[in-house]
């Protein structure tokens, strides 16, 4: 680092890491890892709040039975939407956030491998999520025929059609060139004496999940062009009446969307397994085997797609292959929350938000886990499909699971980030507003979906009404929960508490050994980092 | 410390090399399902496309076992037809050659073409289920208020497991009218198939 001896202590605090001036030159230009990991984050964050204002809209319309609020098209419009900038707007961004932010920093390296990709994989976002936001404003609404946009019920919605298929083209070129990046990062700009078993868990897990997205993110690019040619260029590919077969469709689809729900998840195993140690003040137990473990619930991400499809209809030796190895997963994923379990057993834990964040995550994402393994089954399936049981399920590992390790990873992350600690009081309550409203809101679902509420219709039988209007009050009170995160960010942004270099007493790792808030630059230069400071050092 | 970055650099854009090629194959492998899927379709009927079985293929029957052959026919909503089965199911011996009619009526004020597109469930009954004589073969011209009886000929094959004694023969009935000449050209070369 150049240091510029004119200089005053003054104006060194600020200037001293050479951040570019003008809000163009800082953030529309920026290739440094920090900035673009701020701007996914905040990105996220705005697209989580959207996607959330859509879920209070579906809570309001099923707060009673009836239609009270919005015509059936737009609560379908609702739900199709929510979940594709839940997904694509939230969830994954904030991961690609923070590992832009986290990864460098944990592995040495200097900034990501491929920077102005790095601002290239950004900017492409908020382009393809106006295109999706536009349909809201067309003739014919948004895109009402369900995030899984199966043919031929996606195609008669109008030209939403041809914006959806580019925005997700969009989305699909953002993720692919972001995980190219976390990819060429690990592999090639860890410090020299940093080898792949001293890599934390954080690390490991987003490697194998950038692998996933190379692998299946053009699949879905390519599934999407075909809606977009049966829709407008005569091609038959869904289309019965041409000779083609729109379970084709469900077939390509959930080829990519498998191991999709594996991309959400993965990265929040590498949070908790970061967290939890740290507030254990023990290593983590059984590292390898989390490595192993991660590897393996990837490896049979590829080969359980069908299980998506039990009411298609399948020969029964297809039914009991997917179904068996479906439930094989529950193998690797016991593995790791086994592990967590005996990091924390006889350690000197305390419970501070990243902390509590993480538990709930082991414990309400072990309850979404098994509702996954009922699933499964293919018989008890076809009674639960597409009931309201599937989407307290994927909510129980979708929100508690990967939103609570997002969640758990900023209060974590926040004061290397902002150079202040976040208010632990409002922390606290940040988790326990968000903890109980979120049961409130999903555990009753299951109820709902085994009696047979059926999902996405806005009406319903009256012998549903009480349990959706808690789950309403639920949905609502998580949804302020958020807001009340906002305000806690903002707080510690602003000012507050300064933090040590180290933060947590407990943390071990590479991004505690920089200052906070970090520099600009950090590990400008090439050298050994002292293995030590890391988690997983001398014993491998 | 230069050399080590010059060597980053090569390994980020061999890195970015490599993933840019797995990537582009990978859209080429969404693609090739669609063919895969004909073919594995083809070998197991997994959606219910119909087996080929010439009438001279006719080998043994199996006398003293009878399979239920039930009837189905839908019309797709953009065609204004009725369209039933005349009988809605039959006791058939596996083996033998069978015959059966639908029956379509347009019931709108113009001629409308339609398409037939057959499928057989359970699915594992499809490769088994072959139809020697069918009005899906061709597409069907009905002037306004025509009625028309569609023969069907089929033939169960003996080698059906005999655990399967139901088998649903369901038509479902497109409008070939709204199809554009480009779907219709690609419809007709895989129903020929079927």
């Amino acid at each position: 680092m150049s240091h510029d001896i004119t200089h005053d202590e003054a104006s060194h605090g600020h200037d001293h890491d050479h951040k570019p001036k003008g809000f163009v030159k800082r953030w529309l230009m920026t290739t440094n890892h920090k900035d673009i990991g701020t701007l996914y984050l905040i990105f996220a964050f705005a697209m989580f709040i959207l996607g959330g204002a859509m879920a209070m809209i579906i809570r309001l319309e099923l707060f009673q039975p009836g239609l009270q609020f919005v015509e059936p098209d737009f609560f379908n419009q609702m739900t199709t939407m929510h979940a594709l900038i839940m997904v694509f707007g939230a969830v994954m961004p904030a991961f690609v956030g923070l590992a832009n932010w986290m990864i460098p920093l944990m592995i040495g390296a200097p900034d990501m491998a491929l920077p102005r990709m790095n601002n290239w994989s950004f900017w492409i976002l908020p382009f393809a999520f106006t295109l999706l936001a536009s349909t809201l404003f067309m003739e014919g609404g948004a895109p009402a025929g369900g995030w899984t946009m199966y043919p031929p019920l996606v195609l008669q919605g109008g030209h939403n059609v041809a914006y959806l298929v580019f925005a997700v083209h969009l989305m699909g070129i953002s993720s692919i060139m972001g995980a190219i990046n976390v990819i060429a990062t690990i592999m090639n700009m860890r410090a020299p004496n940093v080898g792949y078993l001293n890599m934390p868990l954080f690390v490991w897990t987003w490697l194998i999940t950038a692998f996933l997205l190379i692998a299946v993110m053009p699949v879905l690019a390519g599934a999407v062009t075909m809606l977009l040619t049966d829709r407008y260029f005569d091609t038959s590919f869904f289309n019965a009446a041409g000779g083609g077969d729109p379970v084709l469709f469900q077939h390509i689809f959930w080829f990519f969307g498998h191991p999709e729900v594996y991309i959400m998840i993965l990265p929040a195993f590498g949070v908790v397994s970061e967290i939890i140690p740290t507030f254990a003040r023990k290593p983590l137990f059984g590292y390898v085997s989390m490595v192993y473990a991660t590897a393996a619930i990837a490896f049979l991400s590829f080969i359980v797609w069908a299980h998506h499809m039990f009411s298609v209809g399948m020969p029964l030796g297809g039914e009991l292959y997917f179904m068996y190895a479906t439930m094989m997963i529950a193998v690797p994923t016991g593995v790791k929350i086994f592990n967590w379990v005996a990091t924390m057993w006889r350690g000197s834990m305390t419970f501070e938000t990243p902390m509590l964040f993480s538990l709930a995550f082991v414990i309400l994402f072990t309850i979404g886990g098994f509702s996954g393994v009922m699933m499964a089954l293919a018989p008890v399936d076809l009674q639960y499909h597409d009931t309201y049981f599937i989407v307290a399920h994927f909510h129980y590992v979708l929100v508690t699971g990967a939103v609570f390790g997002i969640i758990a990873g900023v209060y974590y992350w926040i004061p290397k980030w902002s150079g202040h600690m976040y208010n632990e009081r409002l922390g606290k309550i940040h988790f326990w507003w968000s903890t109980i409203s979120v049961n409130v809101l999903f555990f009753p679902q299951h109820f709902l979906g085994l009696a047979g509420m059926p999902r996405r219709i806005p009406d319903y039988s009256t012998q549903f009404a009480e349990f959706n209007m808690w789950s309403s009050i639920g949905g609502f009170a998580f949804g302020l929960a958020q807001v009340f995160f906002i305000y806690v960010v903002w707080k510690t942004v602003r000012g507050g508490e300064k933090a040590t270099a180290q933060v947590w007493d407990g943390a071990k790792g590479l991004e505690w050994t920089v200052p906070s808030p970090a520099p600009h630059h950090t590990f400008e230069e090439f050298g050994p980092v002292d293995l030590d400071k890391m988690a997983h050092g001398k014993d491998h | 410390m230069q050399k080590d970055n010059s060597n980053r650099t090569k390994d980020n854009k061999k890195v970015l090399n490599i993933s840019l090629v797995v990537a582009v194959l990978m859209v080429g492998f969404g693609f090739a399902l669609v063919p895969l899927y004909d073919i594995i379709c083809d070998i197991t009927g997994l959606n219910g496309k119909t087996g080929v079985m010439a009438a001279s293929d006719v080998k043994e029957q199996d006398v003293g076992h009878t399979v239920t052959v039930q009837f189905d026919g839908t019309v797709n909503s953009n065609l204004p037809w009725s369209f039933r089965p005349k009988q809605f199911s039959m006791e058939v011996i596996p083996g033998k050659l069978y015959s059966t009619e639908y029956i379509a009526k347009n019931i709108s004020e113009e001629d409308v073409t339609g398409q037939a597109v057959p499928s057989v469930a359970p699915n594992e009954a499809s490769i088994y289920f072959s139809k020697t004589e069918c009005f899906c073969f061709t597409e069907q011209l009905l002037t306004s208020g025509e009625e028309k009886q569609m023969p069907v000929t089929f033939i169960v094959s003996s080698d059906l497991p005999k655990d399967i004694e139901v088998l649903t023969l369901s038509y479902t009935f497109f409008n070939k009218n709204r199809m554009t000449t480009a779907q219709q050209a690609e419809g007709n070369a895989k129903h020929e198939k079927i």
